[in-house]
């Protein structure tokens, strides 16, 4: 990515946790703001926050969209990055807020305030370039990685990465690690059969690995794999790689 | 359905319980990725080959209207007659005329997508005129009586054993033999026949050069080199999209093309047709007709957003990458152009009254855009679609078709909620509270949770306190 590691080290970021972390996952969006604590940074959470206007961007309701991400926006005053437990998420705000706001009055502190958008793991690993030591258990984990995540934010090694970092952690990755779980926001439900199938090979891929433990980083696939997994009585647990980190590093 | 209204979701739904189909794709998607991934190993030369020939691609967009009158110029300086078709019937009326003038009762043809977006072959039968598909693939579907289920290898959804036993069933003395190279073998030697035979031939563009009038034609199989040489009338079909400015144009193109395809690093057969046979030469049509066609291209040009859409070489690379695709096959599409490029461009060409539903048959994941040898946005464009489709008016035919009063209230409510802070807390206070308490029969839930009666993902679990609570109980900074 277009990412420089910043120098000096940040030392105050802004954390945007979005909607799905907020209703679903909120454990795993607080693990993210203690990884980032125990990093020594201090961290910010606007309490006004609510969602980067996604769901109805993809929907074709570029109107409502626009009048969500400008909610956002000035709950991040200054120069300081904004931190995201989410692939998705951080590529509608870095990739997709400049276009939203193309034209608009405010398109200026749109395009700023996107360009200081990380996805979390990307932080961790290009600006903080931390270290992690493993307190956990040997476990074996494979890797899910979003779409959003690998295409949008070019994020594709760094969560594998601190992965590996972690002594006890056998990651054994999917055979097809870049297809889509099958999730796509509104087409998990316009679509069924069709998510569902891809769900189906996905669930699959991950049993294959022997895998105790599926992680990713986006909440949104991972309620699509966790619901899949449940449903099939697969053994394997979903969980967000925030949780994950936070658990083996915290002891 | 009976308004005219393509029913993906249907055609999806019966794809997905044919075992044996979604193995043949799976297999053969599997397959064309890795041959793929392996004509690309340096990424570096990759995006340079790619910047290539998206310039190429723009660069031909940018003056299309200018391009347009020279490759006629220089095509009718060579010979080619060009005829200008603004839809569907129009191009069918063009080909017919021509067929009726050197009486052609049988005609061969090499692949051309824009003969089944103009559904010839029909047209030609409903006028007694035999036309014979000469593409190994494309005789497979014309045998079967079916549609080609990718652009480039029409027949994909078949294996070999259902081709062995269509030809069985179909031709003459054919033998049970489910072995690749006898069925090449018997198709190759009912198509010789047929080529001698043959009144007029027929092919696609692959591109057109402006500046010289000479037609490209990519080909693996030598028919395509049959069908423009051996009949005595050539008549080639293109999208207006196709032509490239020069000679120099060409070899981006009919390189990234096949690598992108089917990982070969060119095909076996590159024609480049320049006209008649000349006097003295010893073989060659007697006549070379070129139709261009419109059929929406112009108004897709007019968009500068959507006209990205008219970069595509129709590689079919996004196909082979696309997991929707993958999953149910290119007939559920009931399009010429399947998977991503024909979620995209089949609704701007026939409308969205009734190709609404494809821009959202899409995860929207970016595995097309990854790939695609020439740059397309492929799903920034599908985005766009789905605005169109409930914006009344707008650039597209038929924007506005899927407008539903009930589905805007629902986001309008969803912004005004996510925009105002204390709607937000209320409302994930009232989910938080609530929200798992809702039946899984709810409309949206029960789609999440049951496909045909099985139950396929739990339900969401809604967390007792959201982050917002979280946060301010450990006392994170607000500011
Ligand atoms: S959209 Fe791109 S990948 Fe798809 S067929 Fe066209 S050129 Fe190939």
């Amino acid at each position: 990515m277009d990412h420089q590691p910043a120098t000096p080290k940040p030392t105050r970021v802004y954390y945007f946790g979005t909607c799905l972390v907020d209703l679903f996952f909120p454990d795993a969006g607080m693990a993210g703001i203690e990884l980032l604590q125990a990093q020594g940074l201090t961290v910010v959470f606007p309490q006004g926050q609510s969602c980067c206007g996604q769901p109805a961007y993809n929907s074709g309701y570029r109107a409502e969209a626009l009048k969500v991400a400008r909610a956002q926006l000035d709950l991040f005053p200054g120069d300081d990055p904004i931190v995201v437990p989410s692939g998705s998420c951080a590529g509608m705000m870095k990739k997709h807020w400049p276009d939203l706001f193309h034209g608009e009055p405010d398109e200026a502190k749109a395009v700023q305030v996107a360009s200081r958008v990380w996805e979390l793991t990307q932080f961790l690993v290009q600006a903080l370039e931390v270290r992690l030591t493993d307190k956990g258990e040997p476990v074996r984990v494979t890797w899910h990685a979003s779409c959003h995540a690998q295409r949008e934010m070019g994020v594709v090694d760094e969560p594998k990465a601190l992965l590996r970092q972690l002594a006890n952690v056998e990651l054994v990755e999917l055979a097809r690690e870049k297809e889509c779980c099958g999730f796509g926001g509104t087409f998990a439900v316009r679509h069924p059969e069709i998510s569902a199938a891809m769900v189906g090979d996905k669930v699959a891929d991950i049993a294959g690995t022997g895998a105790a433990r599926v992680v990713s980083g986006d909440c949104g696939c991972l309620l699509n794999i966790t619901g899949a997994l449940e449903a099939g009585r697969q053994p394997v647990q979903g969980q967000h790689i925030a949780q994950f980190l936070k658990e083996r590093t915290h002891g | 359905m009976a308004d005219g209204t393509v029913d993906f979701a249907a055609a999806s739904r019966a794809a997905l319980q044919d075992p044996q189909l979604r193995g043949n794709f799976r297999r053969a998607m599997d397959g064309l990725m890795g041959k793929r991934a392996a004509q690309f190993p340096d990424a570096a030369e990759w995006r340079g080959v790619r910047e290539l020939a998206a310039a190429v691609r723009l660069r031909a967009l940018a003056k299309l209207p200018e391009l347009l009158e020279r490759l006629e110029e220089n095509c009718s300086r060579n010979g080619i007659t060009v005829h200008w078709a603004a839809t569907t019937a129009e191009a069918n009326a063009i080909a017919l005329d021509i067929l009726r003038k050197v009486d052609a009762k049988l005609v061969v043809k090499g692949k051309s997508m824009v003969t089944e977006e103009m559904h010839l072959n029909a047209v030609l039968e409903d006028h007694g005129i035999e036309v014979l598909e000469s593409d190994l693939g494309e005789y497979i579907v014309q045998l079967d009586g079916t549609m080609p289920s990718h652009i480039i290898m029409p027949a994909i959804h078949l294996n070999t054993k259902q081709i062995a036993h269509l030809f069985k069933r179909k031709i003459k003395d054919a033998e049970s033999r489910e072995d690749a190279a006898y069925l090449t073998d018997l198709a190759r030697r009912v198509l010789r026949a047929k080529f001698l035979a043959a009144d007029v031939g027929m092919s696609g563009v692959n591109a057109a050069v402006a500046e010289t009038g000479t037609l490209c034609l990519i080909e693996n199989e030598g028919n395509g080199r049959m069908c423009t040489t051996v009949p005595p009338v050539h008549i080639a079909f293109m999208g207006l999209e196709k032509v490239v400015e020069k000679l120099e144009d060409v070899p981006p193109v009919i390189s990234l093309l096949p690598r992108s395809a089917t990982g070969q690093p060119i095909t076996t057969y590159v024609n480049m047709i320049s006209g008649p046979r000349k006097s003295g030469e010893k073989d060659g049509p007697r006549e070379v007709h070129l139709v261009i066609l419109d059929n929406g291209r112009s108004s897709i040009y007019a968009d500068p957003e959507l006209r990205d859409t008219l970069r595509c070489i129709r590689c079919g690379a996004c196909m082979n990458h696309c997991p929707v695709y993958t999953k149910v096959g290119g007939h559920a599409y009931e399009a010429p152009y399947p998977g991503p490029i024909g979620k995209i461009l089949v609704p701007q060409i026939e409308g969205l009254e009734t190709r609404g539903a494809l821009p959202h048959a899409c995860t929207m994941c970016n595995a097309c855009v990854e790939i695609c040898p020439v740059k397309i946005p492929i799903v920034e464009i599908m985005g766009r679609l789905r605005v169109e489709a409930v914006r009344p008016g707008g650039a597209v035919k038929d924007g506005g078709a899927k407008a539903s009063r009930a589905e805007a209230m629902v986001w309008s409510g969803w912004a005004a909620m996510n925009a105002s802070p204390t709607a937000y807390r209320i409302a994930t206070l009232a989910m938080s509270r609530l929200g798992n308490a809702a039946p899984s029969s709810l409309p949206l839930l029960k789609d999440w949770t049951r496909v045909d009666n099985e139950a396929v993902r739990s339900k969401p679990r809604f967390a007792t306190r959201t982050l917002h609570d979280l946060a301010r109980a450990k006392g994170i900074p607000d500011a």
